[in-house]
């Protein structure tokens, strides 16, 4: 995350820095003051990141139903994952989320961010577009679980009037994930669209000027100018909202509850339903190993063949 | 927090050219794309207004009219508990008792105390990180960031089971401690912010003599009171809206909060005809703190929202 914070500043003042300090009689190393400041975060990072880290792959090598002690059984967890369909059923479900999710998400915030960035930049319309991100998932699902209701829901009437059938967005099998993909991705797109116009900011507007001054069109400028330069935000942002998707759990937790049938039993809600409604912590551990692996490649990948970590500025 | 600035310088110059302009059909279309937008993004919340003060029987029949359908409060009183449940059933409400005080008192607890508890010793980390020199520095500042990568539900298993063992489940303390000590994004944030702050007041107070406990206290949090402010209400928005931890260690009703409340209220609708009015009043309780938060410092928030506001 640190990459794209460009602070001029900090390197500026890098080389007046250690002149200064090198005058202080506070040269030598500051460990012990530094042990105290730093022991409350030190504290939690070792109780609640680390050791967790360690201890869920640990658990994710034993059969543990929370009543004795963990009991060591090497892969067998791994083993019966491979073969269990819900599990399988469960990766399936979430791709096709994220893929609707991210796909929309993008693309909107995209134009969204275009169109503030050439008509509008007040905070207002900036503040409007980002409320429905800060409200909770929670909030988020409830809000559209009524509006989608199939008897009395707005949305349905909207629909009725338009002469289309009723849609049972929640309901039924092939509605589910795309409706929990909808909701998702009318939370985040205001914000996905001020990363992406807080991107397009920092693009010098010389560079427009040159390209209006050769007769470039608005799309060979978009094209040519706008998106490459944009693109180390484009996978930063791409990265971020993916990792995020992929751990959707709170919107399908309060709606579907993994239904109809299997049609929303997300890897999230899966892993939820293993390790506290059935106790098995070993064997949801297994899964969180898993998705753990998942997320690390696929952030790998994106940076990796869309060389995010490079600028076309330079 | 740089490219903030270089937004309005960027703006401001724009501004007498857009006046002078002739109609665009473009930039017509433009602005109605982004009012599109800003309508999806703002209108659910009126409807959820105009549901929350309307009855459930009279929703039935008035799918669609704009205002509320026979209008009333009876909606909030009974997601507060001030029904009998004769009346709330009355009302097409499950008739199960519900009191949203306690959620709201224990939501304002828990995003409070895990708000300034994590801003707080962040803010002390990222001071050794920026200012302090020993040795490992770098190394353990990188290991706080990969923390990052980690999803939170690889870590949720073994911090339910440690707060299981510790015998905490169900209560506050095991509730907050996980969020307590540090956020990796707090102190990324405050340690690139202290790193671009001057140096010279600190300076010239060491050669006075001042510790580092005195600069910290007298200086430096002073100094950075703006983007620490920031930073709790973009930390105190986000813990208001938990729900996964809450949802695993605060399941009884003294610890349980509002968003953790609302997936409760809303599965105890009666099969059938779930009592929306009750289930909307609710959501606009639970949204209300935020709302407010956002009406009074928006701009803060909104100019938060650039490459450092990724979390």
């Amino acid at each position: 995350m640190t990459t794209l914070t460009r602070n001029p500043s900090s390197r500026e003042q890098n080389p007046k820095r250690t002149l200064l300090n090198r005058k202080l009689p506070g040269t030598r190393s500051d460990v012990r003051i530094a042990l105290f400041f730093i022991a409350p975060a030190m504290i939690g990072f070792v109780l609640f990141y680390l050791v967790p880290t360690v201890r869920g792959i640990y658990l994710s090598f034993t059969e543990y139903n929370i009543l004795g002690d963990p009991e060591w059984i090497g892969l067998e967890n791994y083993q019966a994952i491979a073969k269990d369909p819900l599990f399988w059923n469960s990766l399936a479900v979430t791709g096709q989320y994220v893929v609707l999710n991210i796909a929309l998400q993008t693309t909107l915030a995209l134009g969204l961010a275009l169109l503030m960035h050439q008509v509008a930049k007040s905070t207002i319309i900036r503040g409007a577009l980002l409320l429905p991100y800060l409200m909770s998932n929670v909030i988020a699902a409830l809000l559209w679980f009524w509006m989608l209701d199939y008897q009395i829901g707005v949305v349905n009437q909207f629909i009725e009037w338009a002469g289309l059938p009723r849609a049972a967005f929640f309901g039924s099998e092939e509605w589910a994930i795309p409706t929990q993909a909808l909701i998702n991705t009318w939370r985040h797109m205001g914000y996905t669209a001020l990363l992406i116009f807080a991107g397009l900011q920092s693009i010098p507007g010389h560079v427009y000027e040159v390209a209006k001054l050769d007769g470039a069109s608005a799309w060979q400028t978009f094209r040519k100018i706008t998106i490459p330069l944009l693109r180390p935000v484009l996978v930063l942002v791409l990265v971020v909202t993916v990792i995020g998707s992929f751990q959707v759990f709170d919107t399908v937790a309060v709606t579907t509850g993994g239904g109809p049938v299997n049609a929303t039993r997300v890897i999230q809600y899966y892993i939820y339903q293993r390790a506290f409604t059935e106790s098995d912590f070993g064997y949801g551990s297994a899964i969180a190993v898993i998705l753990f692996l998942i997320l690390a490649l696929v952030a790998f990948i994106q940076m990796k063949f869309l060389k995010g970590n490079e600028s076309d500025l330079d | 927090m740089t490219t903030t600035t270089s937004r309005t310088a960027l703006a401001k110059p724009a501004k007498p050219a857009t006046r002078r302009r002739p109609f665009n059909p473009r930039r017509a279309g433009a602005w109605a794309l982004l009012i599109l937008a800003i309508a999806v993004s703002v209108l659910p919340f009126l409807w959820v207004l105009r549901t929350a003060l309307s009855t459930n029987n009279a929703l039935a029949t008035n799918a669609s009219s704009l205002l509320p359908a026979e209008f009333t409060f009876g909606a909030f009183k009974r997601v507060f508990g001030l029904q009998t449940p004769a009346e709330a059933v009355a009302e097409g409400g499950s008739g199960a008792a519900i009191d949203f005080w306690i959620y709201l008192r224990n939501s304002i607890v828990f995003s409070s105390i895990t708000t300034a508890g994590a801003v707080f010793f962040s803010a002390m980390a990222a001071y050794a990180f920026a200012r302090l020199r020993w040795k490992g520095r770098n190394a353990v500042f990188s290991l706080f960031l990969g923390t990052m990568l980690v999803p939170p539900i690889f870590t949720a298993l073994p911090n339910f089971l440690l707060i299981k063992n510790l015998d905490l489940l169900n209560t506050m303390l095991g509730m907050v401690l996980p969020y307590l000590f540090m956020t990796p994004f707090a102190i990324f944030f405050l340690r690139q912010f202290f790193l671009n702050m001057s140096r010279e007041v600190e300076e010239a107070a060491m050669l006075d003599g001042a510790k580092h406990l005195r600069i910290f206290f007298q200086i430096v949090l002073p100094n950075a009171a703006a983007p620490i402010a920031t930073l709790a209400l973009l930390t105190f928005i986000g813990q208001w809206n938990e729900y996964f931890w809450p949802l695993l260690v605060g399941s009884q009703d003294d610890v349980r909060v509002l968003q953790v409340g609302l997936g409760v209220f809303k599965s105890q609708s009666p099969q059938g005809a779930p009592d929306w009015s009750g289930l909307m009043a609710a959501t606009l309780v639970s949204a209300l703190p935020v709302l407010v938060l956002f009406a009074a410092f928006g701009k803060k928030i909104v100019n938060s929202i650039g490459f450092s506001g990724i979390k």
